[in-house]
Parts: C-alpha cells; sequence; structure tokens
C-alpha cells in the first residue's frame, strides 16, 4: 500500500519484522475506515438528536419495540390493529424480519451486559455500525478477488461511497442498511467457496443468503447473479468440479432456506424470478455427469452416449415445462424485477414502485464500483510507486534495471501519483459534503436558516404527534394521508386509517375521497370509517413544499381511481385553464373540499409575510382564494407553533336529527 | 445404433468395476439410493399431488441436497480430483459434509411443519 513506505515515524514500529509491519499497517487502515464508516454518518444525530428519519424506518422501529417487549413468537404471529382500520395487518408474515431480529439481538445482548441503551439507540445507529461491517468485509471480498492493497482502497473508497450513506445515515433505520452488509458478505463467501471448491464455505454461503433474504427483498439480485456467474464460467468452459461444490451446495441450502421466511414463501420454487437458478442449478448436475462419462471413455463412445441421452432429457424437460406453464404452475415474472430491467417499465406500468428503482440499483452498485475502483486505483499506484526515485535504494537499482528505463521516469511517476493522490482527496470532499448537505436531514425535525443566518428549528411533527398521544382517547381513529401512517402509529400510538404499506388501494382511495370531497360528503365517508381525528400536513405559513396541498392531487387521483369515487374528477380541482390553484381564480370544488378547509381554516386572517395581505400561502406564492369560512362537521384540535400539523376533531352527531 | 449404445455401456460398466476405488463405489451405492428415495417421492407427488406444499418440499429438497452433498463428497474423496481440491483432505471434506448435513436437516426438520 501506498502508506506502508511511510514507516519512517515510530522507532518500535522499525524494530519490527516487515510482515509484522505490514499486518499491524493495514489493522490499523482498516479500523480507521471502519471507524470513518461509522462516523461521517452521524452528522444528523450531532445536528439534531437520535430520532428516527423519515417515514419506513418508523414502522421498522415500532415493530423492533414490539419484538424487544414481546419476544420473537408474538412477533411472528402479530397481528396490528393499530393500522389500517377496520381491516388491520398481519404483520409477522408480510415483512423481512432480518432487521428487527437484528437490532433486538443486539439490544438484548447489550442489556444483558448491563449496557442499559434503549431500543431507539440501537435502531438510530444500527445502519452506521453495519456500514462499518460491510467496510471490513469489503476488504476482505476485494482481498480474495486482487490482493490486500487493492482490498484496503477498496475499502476505504465505500466507507464514504454517497450511493450507500444515502441509506444508512444514522437514525436512517432501514432494511438496505444492514442488506448491503450480507450481500457483500455473500459475495465474500461465494467467491471463497468457489476458490476452494469447500462445501463449509458453500454452507457458509447459503447461510449469509439466508441472512439476507430475511433482511431486504433485493436478495432477488443475488439469487439472479450467482448463477449468472456459474453461467458465464460455463459458456467459457471454466467449469469445474470446484464451482459445481460450490454451487451445488450454496443452491440447496439456499433455496430451502430462504423458504424458511414467511414473506418468501415458496417463491423460491414458483415465481420466475428464481427460475434462472434452478436452471442453472440443473445445469450443474448435467454438465458435472457428462464431464463424468466423458473421462470414463474414449470420445466416439462418449458422443453416442452423449446423443441418446441429450434426445431424452431434452424431450423430457420440453414436456415437463410445457406441462407446467399450462397447468399455471410457474408464475409470470413479476413487475418489480421487470422494472430493475427496464426503469422505464415501471414508469409505464406501477408507479407506486417507480421512483426507489435508480436509487435501488445505485445502492446495488455502489459497493461493486468501490470495489473495481479499489482494484484500479491500486493497481496504478502500486505500478508508479515503485517508478519513484527510492533514496534509500538508488545505488542498487540504477545498477540493475537499466534496460527497462524510459526518459523521465520518476517524473511520470511523481505525476501520476499525485494525480491519484488529488482524485481520491476530491472523492472524500465530495463524499462527505454530500452527506453533509444532502443526506443528513432527518425529515422529521426540519431546519431552515432564518433571516439572520441561524439555524432555525421545526419540531412541529413531534409536537403533534405527542399532542394526539396525551390528548386523545386510546382508541381513538386518526385519518391522514398514507404518508404520515406510521409516523402516527409509531409516535402517537394511535390506530389509523392507512399508512405507507400501500397494500389496500381501495381504502387509501376511500381517504383520498374524504379529503377530496366537500364537508357534508366528507362527513359520511369518516362517519362510517369511525374517524375521531383528522390529520394534514400544511406548509403555507413556513414554506414547507411537501405538504398535503401539494400532493393533493394525488388523493384526488387516487381518490377517483375506484367505482365509489368515479364521480371524483381530476380536471374539477384546475381551473379552465388547467391550473392548479388555490387563490380567487381556484375551481370552486378545490376551494370548498374538505382538504383545502382543513388546511386554510383561520389562515385567512393571518399575516405570513410582511407586505402581502393576509392569508398569504408562502409555497403556492398566492393569497389564498377562500378566506372567509367555519367548518361545520369538524372542529380545530390542534395546530402546531409553525402551523406545520394542524389536527381536527370530528364532531358528533347532532342530538336531534337534522 | 441401439447395439452400438448396449456395447457402449457394458464397457463402461466394466471399466467402472474395475478401475473405481472401493470407497467411491460405497458413496455410488448411497447415491443410487437417494437417486431411487427421489424418483419415488416424485412419482408421488404425481399420483397423490403436493398438498401439504411445506411437507413435500422440505422431503424433495432433503432428498435432492443429500444427493448434491454425496457428489460434492464423491468429487472431493476422489483421487483424481486430488489436484482441484488442494488442502482439502478426505477427513476435512467428510466433516464438511456432516456440517452441510446439518444445516439441511435442521432446516428441514423446521420446515416440514
Amino acid at each position: 500500500m501506498r502508506k506502508s513506505q511511510g514507516t519512517w515515524g515510530l522507532q518500535w514500529l522499525l524494530r519490527m519484522s516487515s510482515d509484522k509491519q505490514d499486518t499491524l499497517l493495514k489493522m490499523v487502515i482498516l479500523s480507521v475506515a471502519a471507524i470513518l464508516a461509522f462516523s461521517t454518518r452521524l452528522f444528523s444525530v450531532l445536528r439534531f438528536e437520535s430520532v428516527i428519519h423519515e417515514f419506513d424506518p418508523y414502522f421498522n422501529y415500532r415493530t423492533t419495540r414490539f419484538l424487544a417487549e414481546e419476544g420473537f413468537y408474538n412477533f411472528h404471529n402479530w397481528f396490528d390493529d393499530r393500522a389500517w382500520y377496520p381491516l388491520g395487518r398481519i404483520i409477522g408474515g408480510t415483512i423481512y424480519p432480518g432487521l428487527m431480529v437484528t437490532s433486538a439481538f443486539i439490544y438484548h445482548v447489550m442489556n444483558y451486559f448491563h449496557l442499559t441503551i434503549d431500543v431507539r439507540n440501537v435502531c438510530v445507529f444500527l445502519a452506521p455500525l453495519f456500514s462499518s461491517f460491510t467496510t471490513i468485509v469489503t476488504f476482505f471480498f476485494t482481498r480474495e478477488l486482487k490482493d490486500a492493497s487493492a482490498g484496503l482502497v477498496a475499502a476505504a473508497m465505500l466507507s464514504i461511497v454517497p450511493g450507500y450513506i444515502s441509506r444508512s445515515v444514522a437514525g436512517s433505520y432501514d432494511n438496505e442498511g444492514i442488506a448491503i452488509f450480507c450481500m457483500l458478505l455473500t459475495y465474500t463467501l461465494w467467491i471463497k467457496a468457489v476458490k476452494t471448491g469447500s462445501i463449509f464455505w458453500g454452507s457458509l454461503c447459503s447461510l449469509a443468503y439466508f441472512y439476507m433474504v430475511s433482511s431486504w427483498g433485493g436478495y432477488v439480485f443475488l439469487i439472479n447473479l450467482i448463477p449468472l456467474h456459474v453461467l458465464m464460467l460455463m459458456f467459457t468452459g471454466r467449469f469445474s468440479h470446484r464451482i459445481y461444490v460450490a454451487y451445488s451446495t450454496v443452491y440447496c441450502l439456499g433455496t430451502i432456506l430462504s423458504m424458511q421466511i414467511s414473506f418468501v414463501g415458496f417463491q423460491p420454487v414458483q415465481s420466475s424470478e428464481h427460475m434462472a437458478a434452478l436452471g442453472v442449478f440443473g445445469l450443474c448436475q448435467i454438465h458435472a455427469f457428462v464431464d463424468y462419462l466423458r473421462s470414463k471413455m474414449s470420445s466416439d463412445h462418449f458422443n453416442i452416449l452423449f446423443r441418446s441421452l441429450v434426445l431424452l432429457v431434452g424431450s423430457i424437460a420440453f414436456g415437463a415445462a410445457a406441462v407446467a406453464t399450462a397447468l399455471g404452475k410457474i408464475a409470470p415474472w413479476t413487475g418489480r424485477f421487470y422494472s430493475l430491467l427496464d426503469p422505464s417499465y415501471a414508469k409505464n406500468n406501477i408507479p407506486i414502485i417507480a421512483s426507489g428503482v435508480m436509487v435501488r440499483l445505485m445502492l446495488v452498485l455502489a459497493p461493486v464500483m468501490c470495489v473495481l475502483g479499489g482494484i484500479g486505483m491500486s493497481a496504478v499506484l502500486t505500478t508508479y510507486m515503485k517508478n519513484l526515485d527510492n533514496p534509500l535504494k538508488k545505488e542498487k537499482k540504477s545498477t540493475k534495471k537499466i534496460e527497462s528505463n524510459y526518459p523521465l521516469k520518476n517524473e511520470i511517476a511523481t505525476c501520476v501519483v499525485i494525480m491519484m493522490t488529488a482524485f481520491l482527496m476530491f472523492y472524500t470532499y465530495h463524499c462527505t459534503w454530500v452527506t453533509s448537505e444532502a443526506y443528513s436531514s432527518p425529515s422529521i425535525v426540519l431546519s431552515a436558516r432564518g433571516g439572520d443566518g441561524s439555524r432555525i428549528i421545526f419540531d412541529d411533527f413531534r409536537e403533534a404527534y405527542y399532542w394526539l398521544r396525551h390528548n386523545t382517547p386510546e382508541d381513538a381513529k386518526v385519518m391522514s394521508w398514507w404518508d404520515y401512517g406510521y409516523q402516527i402509529t409509531a409516535m402517537a400510538n394511535r390506530t389509523i386509517l392507512v399508512d405507507n404499506n400501500t397494500w389496500n388501494n381501495t381504502h387509501i382511495s376511500r381517504v383520498g375521497q374524504a379529503m377530496a370531497s366537500p364537508e357534508e360528503k366528507a362527513y359520511e365517508i369518516m362517519r362510517e370509517l369511525d374517524v375521531g381525528y383528522v390529520l394534514v400536513i400544511f406548509g403555507g405559513l413556513t414554506g414547507y413544499s411537501s405538504d398535503d396541498i401539494n400532493k393533493f392531487l394525488w388523493m384526488v387521483r387516487i381518490g377517483g381511481s375506484t367505482d365509489r369515487g368515479s364521480h371524483i374528477k381530476e380536471w374539477d380541482y384546475y381551473t379552465p385553464q388547467g391550473e392548479f390553484r388555490v387563490d380567487k381564480e381556484g375551481s370552486p370544488t378545490l376551494l370548498n373540499c374538505l382538504m383545502y378547509k382543513m388546511c386554510y381554516y383561520r389562515f385567512g386572517s393571518v399575516y405570513t409575510e410582511g407586505g402581502k395581505p393576509t392569508g398569504y400561502d408562502r409555497v403556492r406564492n398566492t393569497e389564498i382564494g377562500n378566506k372567509d369560512f367555519e367548518l361545520d362537521v369538524l372542529e380545530e384540535a390542534y395546530t402546531t407553533e409553525h402551523w406545520l400539523v394542524r389536527i381536527y376533531k370530528v364532531k358528533d352527531l347532532d342530538n336531534r336529527g337534522a | 445404433m441401439s447395439e452400438k449404445l448396449t456395447t457402449v455401456i457394458s464397457k463402461f460398466y466394466d471399466e467402472y468395476m474395475s478401475s473405481t476405488p472401493k470407497k467411491l463405489k460405497i458413496i455410488d451405492a448411497y447415491l443410487t439410493y437417494v437417486l431411487l428415495t427421489g424418483v419415488l417421492q416424485f412419482v408421488y407427488c404425481c399420483l397423490v399431488g403436493t398438498f401439504p406444499f411445506n411437507s413435500f418440499l422440505s422431503g424433495f429438497i432433503s432428498t435432492v441436497g443429500s444427493f448434491v452433498l454425496a457428489v460434492c463428497l464423491r468429487l472431493q474423496s476422489n483421487p483424481q480430483n486430488k489436484s482441484e481440491f488442494t488442502g482439502i483432505s478426505p477427513e476435512r471434506s467428510f466433516a464438511d459434509f456432516i456440517f452441510a448435513h446439518v444445516v439441511l436437516h435442521l432446516v428441514v426438520i423446521n420446515f416440514i411443519g
């Protein structure tokens, strides 16, 4: 490595043998990289506090808390009646439990040793911790592929690569945080198994694969990549007994292990995403058997036998495939996989998962790029480092190797090394900057720059959720758009109608209809769903742009997408010119719907910006159109400090029938 | 053609009987047994159906797994393949075999229901 020549430091270091120095340096560099990986992800904790970010992590956090308190058995059988009221949701069988089990395990181990740490902190710091592990695994992976020095460069690069940081900062408690670790671990063990041809490494690889399956749906990448590797080896004629041993063990054990996760179920033997692996497994058996026969007999004899075998097996396989397809046993390729191969597929067919695809692809490719980059960097550096004039060995060199010399050798080498160092430094600066600016905002606590450059904190979300927790009946049902479902159940501990697990579109549509209808219509729907409180996010006062008014068109679209909501037409909410506006020009349907009224109730009498009239919306930059109205079926229950969250109580029916 | 095929097969049989070490023959006998079990299970599922699908799968995968692992063991203990598996002694390969079986059958027991 580049630093191994720099041992001019400590005296005791010089006294060690060069082997020991080498090992020590490697360990030091690796641990620095691991610590760096951990600490670079802590921006948000330092700036705000140890909180869980965004939306999905709140669900993971809530399930982890349940697991830690109730034990695995109850967790597995958990039927959640706090979400999707009145349907409820089976949680145990519809999630990947790896993440929760890992943190609950860490939590129990720590508490066993009387290191009292609460579940939330385990969850917040789990992703950075696993990033450190990933860094170490990357070193071993790259060392298997190339050598230790490439491994160190790759590990250092991975520790700060933004693509990975984006999903693994402290507080971002999501499946991907540990899944990338599992993925690299599986790769490493797979390479190890291929290199040694040992059943033991193969079994370990399948166990790592099991961990991967238990933690992320992206395991499908792995179960297609590994067979692809084997297939390429077959085509290039490098198939050997070692690969047979590795792949057969991994596939057999991995398949049955993956079926233990109830969310995966029988997919590994039924869905087409997994069929490539099965096919390659079969091919492996045939290849090995043919190799065996060939080694045992002369080539003419072998040809005769081979031809008759091919005929026999081919006809049987074709018949079986035809029968299975006809009987519908082989499911068609599911959308998520297509969307991976062709990003526009998702955009055209399944809008709800389109956005995640690129992020996911980036996440999976980032470690691979780091490994390749590490190998490249280290190759360049080791080549040119040799060409540098070394003051200690100068005489020896000049007498020995004249023939391989070329003019300006030392100068060129110096230039290249300086250039590479500069690249690495830019990379580091860039990564740190991106992490600090783009990926470290928790989105549950907002921050903005005030007029004098100071940082203003908006903690309205938690304020509202805690208000709900302490001021509403235990069994109150809260209606909100689905984005906030996980947060409400986790923080307010109240029952909600829809959440971020968008499994039932008609139910979401019903909520959308309520939001998009005028008050009387909405009241019917809310009575039907037993709604006690309604929560909306409103950014008009602070300028927070991802509020419910900006999401409102989605509510209209989704609300109108089912039979019961077919009277809701998107065009009714636009001006005749086809614009979506909330000022006087806006469509009357919009200005009288429930969402509008809940967001702008009492807003018409508030001054928000100097020099502007009352009721000036700072997100839409207009004065609102309908200022003076009263609510008939709702009453304002709570509005947070910056009006970010507004909570309304649904009034009971009148005593006298109207 | 078919006549030729029979001669080829008989020659292969003679070759096999004379030149295969005894250890491998034992493994081959085991393999045949496992293969027959697998065929039996397959015939059963074709005739009767796969109703408790998890039980059928765990049984069948147990068979396939045992077969494949035994083939691996055979490959590793074949003296001709010595060069490919450097550093894996016969004892080591048997221990690996046992380890993989422990993993496999623990899962099978869990899955069989």
